[in-house]
């Protein structure tokens, strides 16, 4: 067959795919990236004389708002936080249900997945009434420990934590999942030969399981922190974003700025200042791998 | 059976004559009622229907979380309903938007409605550039619940009258609390509110903009000073500067570790529920104290109206349900549904209201309310007030530095107005 026909047939193939990615992904970017160098907002929506192409003062207001740099401080502390946290639990939960001792696995195991694929805003109003400061599940178990009641979402100490321990256990799931296929793909005869050698169970998840695992935990953790970077329902459903704006997290005051004050234009520089900040983000951890390979 | 199947054709055509013509004059109406009142107003649009064969409302429940912002894209997707609940704080903003009918037209011709016997305060939140966007369904303001007990111990009878009464108040309370080596906080202003420091600055003379609305005067003399005095109360201890000290305001209140607290009607009820049954005579209403002893002082004049959209296409009908829903006979129907207060002073001389001797103190609260700045913006730079609020009682900023620095937020958002008022637009 030839190359010309060949390349046709491809592309006539691509076609439905290409074009819902750009009509629904593509164009509205390009729209929102534009729309992030004007000043749509409540006044320009009512009349069009009030519209203005401001350059770039939207992303120069950014950095002078206080509430982005509070925002930008909470979303930090929920992916350097719960990001390690969520990785770890998800390694640790599949390093269980892979083990030979365990018994009753595919139930653990969908037991396991079941946050996943629980719908946000259910689990969210279930852990608000887990975390209620009177009447909560959670502080119930405290007061035999003699530990006084906390007022998890209300206390702008313990919010945060109660966020991350929150979204932690609802996506942990997914990652395990990913964990245990990187777990089946190594040869078992690496550790029969490490056992034969005498290595101790520790040394051997040193030596051969996290060695093994690399790949799987690049993945794992690029995919936690981009969409740990992107905090938005949790906040949104079980604080808004309070109390005190401990837990406004940037794609929060986005949100706030589009939809609730209609700073359209605002809210659009936001979204690519995060992008940025993802971006970033994930060229640094991409040349720390490679780094750490040579 | 047979004879049945012999007349259906009749009886279809008898239907069709009698239902027909009617159905095509049934006018239907969309309704949006925010939260609790959502749910509570639907008998009465049953009985709205009932009034009128020819209208059917259709109401649709929104959670108050959402509802701004259900508003605005309804706007923007030109799928506003006819008639609407809105906070008296937006109308603003959807007049700026345009998305409002005047309602003088309708209000002059009304029968029923009669403008000067709502609470003056609060119908001016609904007139913007003279013209009314909005008729008052519920009325809310601020006024002060406070032990009356503690206050008597303290050798207080009545509530002061002023301000610096409050102070001198509430340092006898704490020093008769120390003495039983409890723990008091006599006036309790939540550092996650900005009620109390707008109240206390529209005492102080207002003048929260300046250069009509275009920037923040927030660190100008009026506020500096009602911002020093709400800061005097965290300084010296009458207020606790964080929210974690109090967990739970009713039991605080019948533990005398709060004895004043500034707060809205919808805790009468609360109070009468949650303070325990042997200390029910024990707490009382009373309007704010003033700065300058003219009793009572300002306080704010909140509410929800009842607008009717721009492109609705039944205004005729829409009008009809809002002076049902405003009418005095409606409103009283609805305080004791739901313990929102009604803004027709006729109301209250209702046997229900005039006898609750807690509302007495919102009645009085309500002939001393002034509007606030009526500028889309309004909301957004009270929220981010708090901060500031919670700055000042921590003692992170003092009271000059932090008006300064909220000032300079106050500018940015109010750029685009900035602009607006320059060129003159």
């Amino acid at each position: 067959m030839n190359a010309a026909p060949r390349a046709a047939a491809a592309w006539i193939f691509l076609s439905p795919a290409l074009a819902v990615i750009g009509i629904f992904f593509v164009l509205p970017v390009l729209a929102a990236f534009a729309l992030s160098f004007t000043d749509f907002d409540i006044y320009a929506l009512g009349n069009w004389d009030y519209f203005r192409f401001v350059g770039f003062q939207n992303y120069v207001r950014i950095f002078e708002t206080p509430l982005f740099w509070t925002a930008l401080r909470n979303t930090f502390y929920f992916v350097l936080a719960g990001g390690p946290l969520s990785v770890a639990v998800s390694l640790g939960t599949a390093l269980m249900l892979h083990s030979k001792l365990a018994r009753f696995r595919t139930f653990y195991r969908t037991v396991f997945f079941l946050p996943v694929v629980s719908s946000l805003i259910a689990v969210a109003i279930i852990w608000r009434y887990l975390y209620h400061p009177a009447h909560g599940l959670l502080n119930y178990a405290l007061s035999f420990a003699g530990i006084g009641p906390v007022d998890w979402l209300g206390d702008t100490a313990v919010a945060m934590p109660a966020i991350i321990v929150m979204a932690v256990w609802k996506n942990f799931g997914y990652n395990m999942l990913i964990f245990l296929a990187g777990l089946q793909n190594i040869p078992d005869d690496l550790y029969e030969a490490a056992h034969l050698d005498g290595a101790s169970g520790w040394q051997q998840f040193r030596s051969i399981t996290l060695p093994m695992l690399k790949p799987t935990t690049v993945f794992v953790v690029m995919i936690t922190v981009i969409g740990y970077f992107q905090l938005f329902a949790e906040p949104y459903v079980m604080t808004q974003g309070g109390p005190l704006n401990s837990t406004t997290s940037i794609v929060y005051l986005m949100y706030e700025q589009g939809f609730r004050w209609w700073s359209m234009g605002f809210a659009a520089a936001i979204a690519f200042v995060l992008f940025a900040i993802i971006l970033a983000f994930t060229l640094v951890q991409m040349l720390l791998q490679r780094s750490v390979k040579r | 059976m047979n004879r049945l199947r012999a007349i259906t054709p009749v009886l279809l055509l008898l239907a069709g004559i009698s239902c027909g013509p009617q159905q095509e004059r049934v006018t239907v109406l969309k309704f949006w009622g925010f939260g609790n009142e959502g749910e509570m107003v639907q008998p009465l649009i049953r009985e709205f229907e009932r009034m009128h064969p020819d209208i059917r409302v259709e109401v649709q429940q929104i959670p108050w979380t959402a509802a701004h912002e259900k508003l605005l894209t309804a706007y923007a997707g030109g799928s506003t309903p006819d008639v609407c609940q809105l906070g008296n704080t937006w109308i603003p903003e959807f007049t700026v938007l345009n998305a409002l009918e005047p309602l003088d037209r309708f209000a002059g011709a009304s029968a029923t409605l009669q403008l000067d016997d709502i609470f003056p305060g609060v119908l001016r939140t609904n007139i913007i550039d003279s013209a009314l966007y909005g008729v008052p369904w519920y009325v809310d303001t601020r006024v002060v619940y406070y032990r009356k007990d503690i206050l008597q111990q303290a050798g207080y009878e009545e509530f002061p009258a002023t301000w610096s009464g409050v102070l001198k108040a509430s340092e006898a309370i704490q020093r008769i609390a120390a003495a039983k080596k409890k723990v008091a906080y006599p006036f309790f202003l939540p550092t996650n509110e900005w009620v109390p420091a707008i109240a206390l600055g529209m005492q102080s003379g207002g003048n929260f903009l300046k250069n009509s609305g275009a920037n923040g005067n927030f660190s100008g003399p009026e506020f500096t000073r009602a911002f020093t005095l709400l800061s005097e109360f965290y300084a010296k201890r009458y207020s606790p500067s964080g929210m974690q000290l109090i967990t739970n305001l009713y039991n605080s209140f019948s533990d005398g570790v709060i004895v004043m607290y500034i707060t809205g009607p919808w805790n009468i009820g609360e109070f009468t529920r949650r303070i325990p049954p042997h200390q029910q005579k024990l707490w009382m209403t009373a309007p704010l104290p003033s700065m300058d002893s003219l009793t009572p002082g300002i306080s704010l004049p909140l509410g929800t109206s009842l607008v009717m959209f721009r492109e609705s296409r039944h205004k005729e009908a829409a009008w009809k349900l809002i002076e049902y829903l405003s009418s005095v006979e409606t409103s009283v129907r609805f305080y004791g549904m739901t313990g929102n207060l009604p803004p027709r002073r006729s109301a209250w001389r209702d046997s229900a209201l005039a006898s609750n001797v807690y509302a007495a103190a919102f009645y009085r609260q309500l002939q001393r309310v002034d509007p606030l700045p009526q500028i889309p913006e309004w909301e957004q730079i009270v929220i981010r007030l708090q901060t500031y609020v919670e700055y000042v009682a921590t003692g992170t900023l003092a009271v000059p530095e932090a008006l300064r620095r909220f000032d300079g937020e106050v500018d940015v958002i109010l750029e685009k107005r900035r602009w607006m008022v320059e060129n003159a637009r």
